[in-house]
């Protein structure tokens, strides 16, 4: 043996699933949703998911280098960002609202708290908010077929009913990956199949939004269904609400956590300023992460009863 | 679903088919043998021979150095060729005694001569034990008379032996129940004539059918003994997991298996019982397990305590190709080895050599809170919280997160999706801990 043989720590051996095959599977689980919102909306989607998304890895990027840190774009969290804010964008932005909050996102909100892992709220849903607040107008007018059109959650405010059928198949205005169930739906089981999230905090957060829809709301099955459907819950659920970074890391804290925004996500509906509440309730989540992985602290094997 | 087992744990490649279906093959040492006085958890043992003394097989060489310590038995007969320190599996330097073998193998009077246990007090069995130097064989080598000497042998009501074998790449336990099994059940029967009230219950994961049929042939006439066969992930055979496989029952780090009614000794350790109380023979030789990628030909061994592991590798055929890594154990584990001149000790369970190193093949990154770890764990702690602890180097919060409670078995950081060495934090901050409270 002429070369040095490696010494150390045990284990030696390592799981095949790193950090970017868990991310380019959150991708992979965006694409159904991406491609529906590209066919419903036309090109202008798609040119939408291109530049924000690359929005996102160039700030990366370039802050990276600047700041003189490893450059990690090849971990896709950056492509993650991009998606995950584009697909939340009405599909007729202009580009350059989407491109100032990838920069807002990946500069402000994931890197000046530390990069991957260290930022506190999400940062696609944090950008998302800044430029709620900032471009209110832009932000909530939505088209389709070059025609404005209200969305069915602010149809259902107003007292309307709505077509199940058309909100699960996603034939309906509204932002550019939220709108299909369908297609999030099969991207979700693909997540799940693959256990990059499991169902505690998606599964908790809709059923107690359901649940609190239902006795709040009217009691009425179909409002609650529609409900559901509508918006970006289920969007959010599945690919927001479980971000690694900003929810608990728990078991327990994972399902109060679903319930936390269940309860928030139907106060903001029932009762807030805007038809839809769940980007909002997802960001006050994140901020209550900390206090929840702290009450929600496991028992030891053996400590149970102490 | 339904068979016993217990919460966390992973599914590691377990490379057992390299070497399960290889009988054991008894090696014959070439070189001087090198025993270290350390080769148990406690006090290590004294010397008792000095350079140039002759010794034969059998003969105690080193007296156990304290309450907590064991004998250290001499494996061939021959001459006293000095003391000194020598590297041992652990990296530290020990002291050894090293013996040339003069390839005669002459035995000390009596030693291999048949015993009725049953006509022992369990006083007599557990001297005869302690005299033949037996320890755990399982890994951690804590002293076989010491723990089966509980202050209430009547409140222990299960024996446990460890079969789960659930280290990947080892197959020494498997080769010793096949082989063996009778040797385990009547030293089984030595030991559940201390506990009266016990019945003995032999684990086996389910990866090794074989050896579940086997086991369960020999004990169908044994009215205390059965065979549990236990789901296979690891760390089944870790000694709180395995407990509560087969009990239901949690015992924490404070706690001793016989707090919850339970002694828990691996099958080679049971089957060195059955040869010091019934055979007159005191610790000679363990089965090892030579195995790896890089090596030619993988293979389980009946090995002299003391022989190098250099010989443990010429014999299954040498490397066929360049080692990265060497591991004495398995690879979630054991130990990572600077060179081969290490003797073989109590606690040497294998000889794992590695094409490559997984480890070194890729960097840590930034943890993302994927929450794997919290998921894998054993012990059902949180290892992403204890790792914050650890960068800190915060020992009072490491200790308030139950980080004393981690078992190192290696899940987190093997599962860690950014391959963050948390296993090797925790093990430095517990040893912190540990220190800090001996100083009071």
């Amino acid at each position: 043996m002429e070369k040095m043989l490696h010494v150390s720590s045990s284990p030696h051996v390592r799981d095949g699933v790193t950090t970017p095959v868990l991310m380019y599977d959150v991708i992979i689980a965006m694409l159904p949703a991406a491609a529906f919102g590209v066919y419903h909306f036309g090109f202008h989607a798609l040119l939408v998911l291109l530049v924000t998304t690359a929005a996102c890895v160039l700030s990366e990027y370039i802050y990276e280098r600047l700041m003189g840190k490893p450059v990690t774009i090849k971990d896709g969290s950056a492509v993650i960002t991009g998606m995950i804010l584009a697909l939340n964008m009405p599909p007729e932005i202009p580009l350059w609202i989407p491109v100032l909050g990838g920069v807002f996102a990946i500069i402000v909100v994931k890197q000046l708290y530390g990069g991957l892992g260290q930022n506190f709220m999400n940062p696609a849903l944090a950008a998302r908010c800044f430029l709620l607040i900032s471009f209110a107008g832009r932000m909530s007018s939505f088209t389709l077929d070059g025609v404005t059109a209200a969305t069915p959650l602010a149809l259902m405010r107003s007292g309307e009913g709505a077509d199940l059928t058309a909100l699960f198949l996603g034939t309906i205005p509204g932002t550019i990956g939220e709108v299909s169930k369908l297609a999030l739906l099969i991207g979700a089981a693909y997540l799940l199949i693959r256990r990059v999230i499991t169902i505690r905090i998606p599964g908790t957060y809709i059923l107690t939004f359901a649940v609190f829809m239902f006795l709040f709301g009217g009691m009425d099955l179909s409002y609650t269904l529609a409900q559901v459907l509508a918006g970006g819950l289920i969007f959010g659920a599945f690919f927001m609400a479980t971000d690694y970074v900003t929810s608990p890391i728990t078991a327990k804290g994972q399902i109060l956590y679903g319930v936390f925004l269940g309860i928030l996500t139907g106060v903001f509906r029932l009762w807030g300023g805007s038809p839809e509440g769940v980007s909002y309730a997802i960001i006050l989540g994140n901020v209550v992460v900390p206090l929840i992985e702290k009450v929600t602290y496991p028992k030891a094997f053996g400590k149970e009863g102490k | 679903m339904g068979l016993a087992t217990f919460k966390g744990g992973v599914h590691p490649y377990d490379g057992k088919k390299l070497s399960e279906n290889q009988p054991i093959e008894v090696l014959m040492p070439k070189g001087e043998l090198v025993y270290p006085m350390s080769q148990h958890i406690g006090a290590p043992a004294v010397p008792l021979v000095q350079k140039g003394d002759p010794v034969l097989v059998g003969q105690k060489i080193g007296e156990a150095g304290g309450f907590i310590s064991a004998n250290v038995i001499c494996s061939v007969s021959g001459t006293v060729k000095g003391i000194e320190k020598r590297r041992t599996a652990g990296g530290d330097m020990v002291e050894c005694v090293i013996v040339e073998n003069d390839g005669e193998y002459r035995t000390i009077a009596g030693m291999g001569e048949e015993r009725d246990p049953s006509s022992l007090s369990s006083k007599e069995i557990l001297e005869i034990i302690k005299e033949a130097g037996i320890t755990g064989l399982g890994g951690a080598g804590f002293p076989t008379h010491v723990k089966l000497a509980p202050k209430e042998p009547d409140k222990i009501d299960f024996v446990i032996v460890n079969g789960a074998e659930c280290e990947p790449y080892l197959t020494s336990d498997y080769r010793v129940m096949l082989e063996e099994g009778e040797k385990v059940v009547q030293g089984l029967k030595v030991i559940l004539q201390l506990f009266p009230k016990a019945q003995g219950v032999i684990g086996i994961e389910d990866n090794k059918p074989e050896a579940i049929r086997h086991m369960e042939e020999l004990v169908q006439n044994e009215s205390r003994i059965r065979v549990q066969p236990l789901k296979t992930k690891y760390p089944q055979g870790g000694e709180r997991t395995l407990i509560y496989a087969v009990t239901g029952r949690k015992i924490n780090s404070s706690m001793l298996p016989a707090d919850a009614g339970c002694i828990v000794d691996n099958v080679d350790t049971v089957a060195a019982i059955y040869m010091a109380v019934c055979r007159k023979t005191p610790l000679l030789r363990r089965i090892v397990t030579v195995t790896g990628d890089a090596i030619a030909q993988p293979k389980n061994f009946s090995v002299l305590l003391g022989t190098s592991y250099e010989e443990l590798a010429e014999a299954a055929g040498g490397f066929k190709q360049e080692p990265e890594k060497l591991i004495s154990g398995g690879p979630m584990m054991g130990q990572a080895l600077f060179d081969l001149q290490i003797p073989v000790a109590k606690t040497s369970s294998a000889l794992t050599c590695l094409s490559k190193d997984q480890v070194a093949a890729m960097a840590p990154t930034a943890c993302i809170r994927c929450g794997r770890c919290v998921t894998v764990c054993p012990g059902r702690i949180v290892p992403q919280k204890l790792m914050q602890a650890a960068e800190r180097r915060d020992l009072e919060e490491f200790v308030r997160l139950d980080g004393m409670e981690c078992c190192e078995c290696g899940c987190c950081a093997y599962i860690c999706p950014a391959r963050r060495p948390l296993t090797q934090a925790f093990k430095e901050m517990r040893k912190a801990v540990a220190a800090s409270r001996r100083k009071g």
